[in-house]
């Protein structure tokens, strides 16, 4: 299959700091892809890089056109969707608002009152909260609010920063499981980073191991599970 | 009673003129997270541009709506140029940044139109409305007339348009609304155009009570602290609430309390801000974030 996200030698810095060493990866179209690695490895970084979010050197590609010197609101337009670590809500609106503006970027607006139902389908906790503040939902609520309004600008991928943060398990199983079904019926590719290797490893079909700022791994995630190193080190045992 | 009753109504026109101020500075607050100390001076600054229009002949209402469009791109201008190189700095900075502004624009003003009073004509009718005893200043019915409309359009727009949601959710969350493709750097641009029209407005009303000078937005930016702060920063309802109760307090109080009289009424402005802060620090109308984490 063609990669829809490709970087190659990819750099970030924040000030005088290197982050990322000339990292090179893809992301399969229709794909889960995820990165794994300790704190501090540089995953988040790695999305922020993507949406040119940091200062980067060296090229990303989505679906075979040069993004790497756009701005940020640019690459949300061409479909990419970022759910950033921390979720980002917009805590001081309502869901609904968060989910319109989710849907800002849109240019084609036709299937805008579909999509806000099929989004309530997927998550149908947030169809009750509809009217209420942001701010006051749980953790795990918000993280599918972030999910939900990254689906509202019909992206065709879908960066997620850390689903599980913070989470219940049983929550964490729950939004994975909608992950999936996303990505199977929305067709929307995922470039998923993750803390919890043994989850991400389920979910995804290709993976990428992350140490301070360089990939020293890469493979079908089925591999990757089986790796001696791996085993002990990310998914401890 | 009679005495009472148009204490009262002129403490509402009064209260008018705090409001239209307020609800500037509670736009400016909203849209960019940002409280604005030029605000009123910006708003002076406008009317002497509507006085140069309608010296040079032009009518009334071109002026007026000449005057909010020339005030729009003068804050949008202000915005790209002076605050956005501090745009990420400390809020501090930017704070400082606003009251340089307003020096700058009080002197420029002094400058080129001089410290002398000059009037304003108003567009209301001069003849005063009669009810039974009470007397009501045309001009004061129009311009809280005027304020009301532009809440509402207020209220409209950042309620209803996307444009205005998009606004909102750029003062709050800049990354996350930059993520959703909203253009964070311009929304705050458009907050501070919306803001000068809205103080053009203001100014356009107020001049024809006080008379245009440069220092003519001095006390009644004062008042308009009060009135935001009464009513709650994130409130523009509250801010024109607020308005209207700090004229009426500040006029019934100079009428009944002694020893407050006229020399004091600024005082009751600065004792209102400082109470609300004690009491309510939220404002009557200010929504407080509830917050999980």
């Amino acid at each position: 299959m063609p990669a829809l996200l490709e970087a190659v030698d990819l750099e970030a810095q924040y000030g005088w700091t290197k982050v990322l060493h000339g990292l090179s990866f893809a992301v399969e179209a229709g794909g889960i892809t995820t990165i794994l690695g300790a704190n501090g490895a540089g995953k988040t970084t790695t999305l922020r890089a993507v949406c040119r979010m940091v200062r980067t050197s060296g090229q990303v590609r989505f679906d075979g056109q040069r993004i790497d010197s756009k701005s940020t609101e640019d690459i949300v337009r061409l479909g990419i969707a970022h759910t950033p670590e921390g979720r980002g809500t917009f805590i001081n609106l309502s869901v609904e608002e968060n989910l319109r503006l989710g849907a800002y970027a849109r240019r084609d607006r036709t299937g805008l009152a579909e999509d806000y139902d099929k989004v309530y389908g997927y998550f149908p906790v947030l169809a009750q909260r509809r009217r209420q503040q942001a701010g006051t939902l749980s953790g795990g609520e918000q993280q599918m609010l972030a999910v939900a309004r990254a689906l509202m600008s019909r992206p065709r991928l879908l960066l997620l920063d850390e689903p599980s943060l913070g989470l219940a398990p049983l929550v964490v199983r729950e939004i994975f499981r909608i992950v999936r079904t996303i990505n199977q019926h929305e067709r929307v590719s995922v470039l998923l980073v993750e803390q919890n290797a043994a989850i991400a490893l389920d979910l995804a079909q290709h993976a990428y191991l992350l140490e301070t700022g360089r990939v020293v791994m890469s493979g079908p995630a089925a591999d990757l599970k089986k790796d001696d190193a791996i085993r002990r080190s990310y998914l401890g045992y | 009673m009679d005495i009472f009753i148009q204490q009262v109504v002129s403490g509402l026109a009064t209260g008018g003129i705090y409001a239209s101020l307020a609800l500037a500075l509670v736009m400016i607050y909203q849209a960019t997270d940002v409280v604005n100390f030029a605000q009123g001076e910006m708003a002076m600054f406008s009317t002497y541009l509507a006085w140069s229009m309608l010296q040079a002949g032009l009518p009334y209402w071109v002026t007026f709506f000449a005057t909010v469009a020339i005030a729009f791109l003068g804050g949008l201008l202000i915005e790209r140029i002076v605050i956005r190189p501090v745009e990420n700095a400390p809020i501090l900075t930017i704070v400082i940044v606003t009251l340089g502004l307003l020096v700058i624009l009080n002197s420029v003003a002094g400058w080129i139109y001089s410290y002398i009073q000059k009037p304003f004509p108003s567009p209301f009718p001069s003849r005063p409305i009669q009810l039974g005893n009470i007397v009501f200043g045309a001009h004061d019915v129009g311009e809280i007339s005027v304020t009301l409309i532009v809440l509402l359009l207020l209220f409209l727009f950042f309620r209803y348009t996307t444009l205005g949601l998009a606004m909102r959710a750029a003062a709050q969350n800049p990354v996350s609304s930059r993520l959703c493709g909203i253009r964070v750097s311009w929304m705050l641009g458009l907050g501070w155009g919306l803001a000068a029209a809205f103080g053009a407005v203001a100014g356009m009303m107020v001049a024809p009570v006080v008379f245009l000078d440069p220092n003519m937005m001095g006390g009644i930016q004062i008042y308009a602290f009060a009135a935001a702060t009464v009513g709650g920063f994130t409130s523009p309802l509250g801010a024109v609430v607020g308005g209207i109760l700090v004229g009426v307090t500040e006029n019934l109080v100079g009428t009944y309390v002694h020893f407050i009289g006229t020399e004091l009424k600024l005082t009751v402005a600065l004792a209102m801000i400082i109470i609300v802060l004690l009491v309510r620090p939220s404002g009557l109308f200010g929504r407080t974030t509830v917050r999980r984490v």
